[in-house]
This record gives structure tokens, sequence and C-alpha cells, in this order.
């Protein structure tokens, strides 16, 4: 097992109407760690000489909530494909390394504290129309209703989005693009939720944009950046979806 | 109406503008390739002169034009403002910049079309201004027609070295801008699928290439063969 000896430049900042800096910190890791365990060890460290450890948010550790979210070495959730912060390990990294923390950046996710963001902008957009109404009442058969393979696995494939805010994060425009697309091509393509799929991205689109997040431009760094690898065509989905549902719909 | 109103003021709207005016440049492009090719013909600008004393004065054409002035305009206003509403909608940009697997033209559309649009000025204040609004072009008679010669003016343009040097430079902005544009229109109005999006990305890159190389030949040709 091998010990790695690191550069831990992290953006630190008190509040959001303090301005921030970055702050470097040595810390010795070992190999199997994960990213968040790496941080664990800084911030026992900085407990032990009084000082205030980095704010950091985390939850699962094993890669399906999302909320790990930090920009490592300039990427959203670090140089790995497909990988969460927490899933990181640092036998990614060298030995001597100096590695730059700072928290995800766009303006509908103000700092609250050094890493943490506030991403309740992504909670409205979902609250908008991110659902499908049923009534209450006993479960239903989940084989009642018959779907198509290709659906239900396109269908999936866009449910895997965690909702970690990554793809903004990676965005230069900031967009949300890819989420909201997410979430419409993971309930439009299900018989459950295309009902209701005119209202619902008319909505969620609405929501999108008074939040303020900015306009897809197609660069792909979200999709490239996305741990759970959802793809550039649920954007297009998306955008066929919208149009349909201004051009057709009530 | 105001469904219509909300629609173009969405963000998805507003790139779909932007997907329909770039499409409309890009056809616009082939048509306006294909008339100054005729600047290549050895016939002391005959053929082309005829050609654009015809775009001139030919109303269906004129009618055209209008749309394709307000399309310019449209696409270069709006790209701009989204282009300040997504740098602000950033705000704080990252101290390290790393973003592999996306190309240096789609993050910088903006900066190429700023490019392009300076170029726009210079080419049409030097031909389209000239020929359209003002009488400093000679006139030419072939047969029992006389006609203003355009011709003249760009051979006589493109014995500068800085004209040649500000269309070439204006030419790479424009091939960079096609690179990632061609293929974004497609996927902004919606349509990805494996079985054609293949296709589209291939063609842009042709598209891309050959286009703007296709324009740079004149000036380049004049500027050396043409003493
Ligand atoms: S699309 Fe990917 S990057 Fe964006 S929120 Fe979902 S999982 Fe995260
Ligand atoms: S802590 Fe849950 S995904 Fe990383």
């Amino acid at each position: 097992m091998s010990i790695l000896n690191l550069n831990i430049k992290v953006w630190r900042q008190n509040q959001n109407s303090n301005k921030g800096q970055f702050e470097t910190y040595q810390v010795q890791a070992n190999e199997h760690m994960s990213f968040l365990e790496m941080l664990d060890v800084l911030n026992e460290q900085l407990v032990r000489e009084k000082k205030d450890p980095v704010a950091f948010e985390h939850d699962c550790r094993e890669g399906i909530c999302g909320t790990c979210s930090m920009v490592i070495n300039g990427q959203p959730h670090g140089p790995l494909a497909a990988t969460t912060t927490c899933q990181l390990h640092m036998r990614f990294f060298k030995d001597g390394e100096t590695i730059v923390v700072e928290p995800f950046r766009a303006n509908a996710f103000p700092v609250i504290k050094d890493l943490v963001v506030d991403r309740a902008s992504f909670d409205r957009i979902i609250q908008s129309g991110g659902f499908i109404s049923v009534n209450t009442g006993q479960a239903v058969d989940g084989n009642s209703i018959p779907i198509e393979k290709n659906r239900a696995e396109k269908s999936f494939e866009a449910a895997a989005c965690i909702g970690c805010g990554a793809c903004v994060a990676a965005c230069p425009n900031g967009s949300a693009m890819l989420f909201t697309s997410a979430k419409v091509t993971h309930l439009g393509l299900l018989p459950q939720g295309e009902v209701e799929e005119d209202k619902r991205v008319q909505a969620m689109v609405a929501q999108m944009d008074k939040e303020g997040f900015g306009m897809c431009s197609n660069i792909g760094a979200c999709e490239a950046e996305c741990p759970k690898e959802i793809k550039l065509e649920n954007i297009a989905f998306l955008n066929r979806s919208y149009m349909k549902a201004v051009f057709t719909g009530e | 109406m105001s469904w219509l109103v909300q629609f173009f003021s969405s963000g998805i709207g507003k790139k779909i503008i932007m997907s329909l005016t770039g499409l409309f440049l890009i056809l616009f492009l082939v048509v306006h390739l294909i008339g100054n090719l005729q600047l290549l013909k050895d016939d002391g600008g005959k053929a082309f002169n005829l050609y654009t004393e015809f775009m001139v004065t030919n109303p269906l054409i004129k009618f055209v034009s209008y749309g394709l002035y307000f399309f310019i305009l449209l696409h270069a206003v709006l790209g701009l403002l989204i282009a300040r509403f997504n740098s602000n909608s950033k705000g704080t940009k990252y101290a390290v910049q790393r973003s592999p697997e996306t190309t240096w033209a789609s993050k910088n559309m903006a900066l190429l079309g700023i490019l392009i649009l300076a170029f726009l000025l210079l080419h049409m204040g030097d031909f389209w201004f000239k020929m359209k609004f003002t009488d400093q072009l000679d006139m030419v008679t072939y047969d029992d027609q006389t006609v203003k010669n355009l011709y003249g003016r760009v051979a006589v343009a493109y014995q500068e070295w800085w004209i040649v040097a500000a269309y070439l430079i204006g030419l790479l902005a424009l091939s960079f801008h096609l690179w990632h544009g061609f293929q974004s229109a497609f996927q902004t109005l919606g349509l990805n699928h494996k079985k054609y999006t293949p296709a589209i990305k291939g063609l842009g890159k042709l598209y891309a290439v050959v286009v703007p190389l296709a324009f740079a030949i004149i000036p380049v040709y004049y500027y050396f063969f043409m003493k």
C-alpha cells in the first residue's frame, strides 16, 4: 500500500456573501482511499489544529445519491469517466501532486460554504413537472402495462441520472439541459408518463429558464463529465418534445 | 399568439431561432459560392457582371435578399445576446480550465461570430454597398446591356495584401464556426438519431472545410495570378 503526499488547494468561502479564496494544505493519503476519505483526513487534521474543516457534501458514498459535488482539477467529479467523487480513488493521483478542488460553478448553484453549493433550483425543476400523477391505492402490477423493450431501455438509461448537477458545473453556459432532458426522457418514454408529457415539458423548461440556467449550445461538456453517462440524445428528445407540446398541445 | 411569443422567448425557442437562421445561412453560402466561382472564368468578368446585375434587379431575388439581411442580423444579434446571458449564467469561471472531449470551436462560437461579422462589414462595404448604393463602379457594356463593373472592383481589391489577408482570416473563422454550427443546428432541432447523426456530423465537417476553402481560392487566385 503506497502513501501519497498531496497538496490540496481547496476553495474556502465562509458564506455566500463573503469573498472566497484558495488555501493549500498538505495531506497524506493512502492510495485505496476515496477522494472523500482523503478530505476526511484533511478535516481531521484541521480539527486537530483547531481550524475550520472544509465543508463538502456527501451522503451515500456509493455513487447513487449525487450529493458529492466538487470540481477536481477542472473536472466535475474529477478525471475519471462515469465516476462520482465518492467513487474516485486516490490511486488515480500521483505522489507529490497538487490537486485543485473548487465548488460547482453556476449562478443557479450559489455557494453556501466552501465546496457546498445550493442545488435547490434542481428540486424546483422536478417540482414543476418531474413526476407522474397517480392515485394512491394498491400498487399496480408492474407487468400490467406493456412497454416496448427499446423504450424501456432508453427510459431506464435516462433514469440513471442522479441529479448531481455535474452537467451544469461542466457547462460553460451553466445550462441544465442534460439534467432536465434526462427527466423528460425518462418519464416521457413510459406510458405512465407520456400522458402528461406536454404539460410536464413546458413546465420544466419554464422553471429551468426561471432559475437562470444558460442556453444549450451543444458543446457536450455535460455528456463528457456526467457520472451516469447521460447522452446528448436526451437533449434532442427534450427539444422535440418541447416543440411538439408548444405546437400541437393544448 | 402569446404562446408563440412565449416559445421564442424560452431558452430552447431562442436556440431554435439560431438553428433555423444558421441553416438558412448555410444554404445561402452554397448559392453565393456557385455565383462567385464565375470570377474564376477567364472572360474579363462578363459572366460575373451579368450575374450580379441579375441578382440586384430580379424581384424574387430582391425579396429573398431582404430575408437574408434580416436573418444575418437576427442570427448575429440574438447570438451575442445568448452568449452574454450564458456567460452570466456561468458566473465565476474555474481556476483550472479543463474540458477534454469538447472542441475549441464549440466554446468560442460568439468570438468566431464577431470575427465573421467584422469580416462581413468589410466585405459588404467594399462590394455590396458600392454596387447597390453608389455610382463608384465603372460601367461596362456587353452586347446591348450596360451594367456596373463589379468584377473590376473585385479584381482591384484582391491586389491588396491586407484585404486578401482579412478574407482568409474571416473564412478561417467561418470554417471553425461551421465545424461546430452545422451539426449543432440539427441537434437543437431535435434531430439526433444513430441512423443519420453520423452522416450529418460528417457532412458538417466536410462542408466546414470545403466551402470556406473554395471561397478562399478566389482572392488568393487574383492576388497571385491576375496581376
Ligand atoms: S445528467 Fe448526469 S451530470 Fe447531470 S445531474 Fe444527471 S447524473 Fe448528474
Ligand atoms: S456521496 Fe452519494 S453519489 Fe457520491
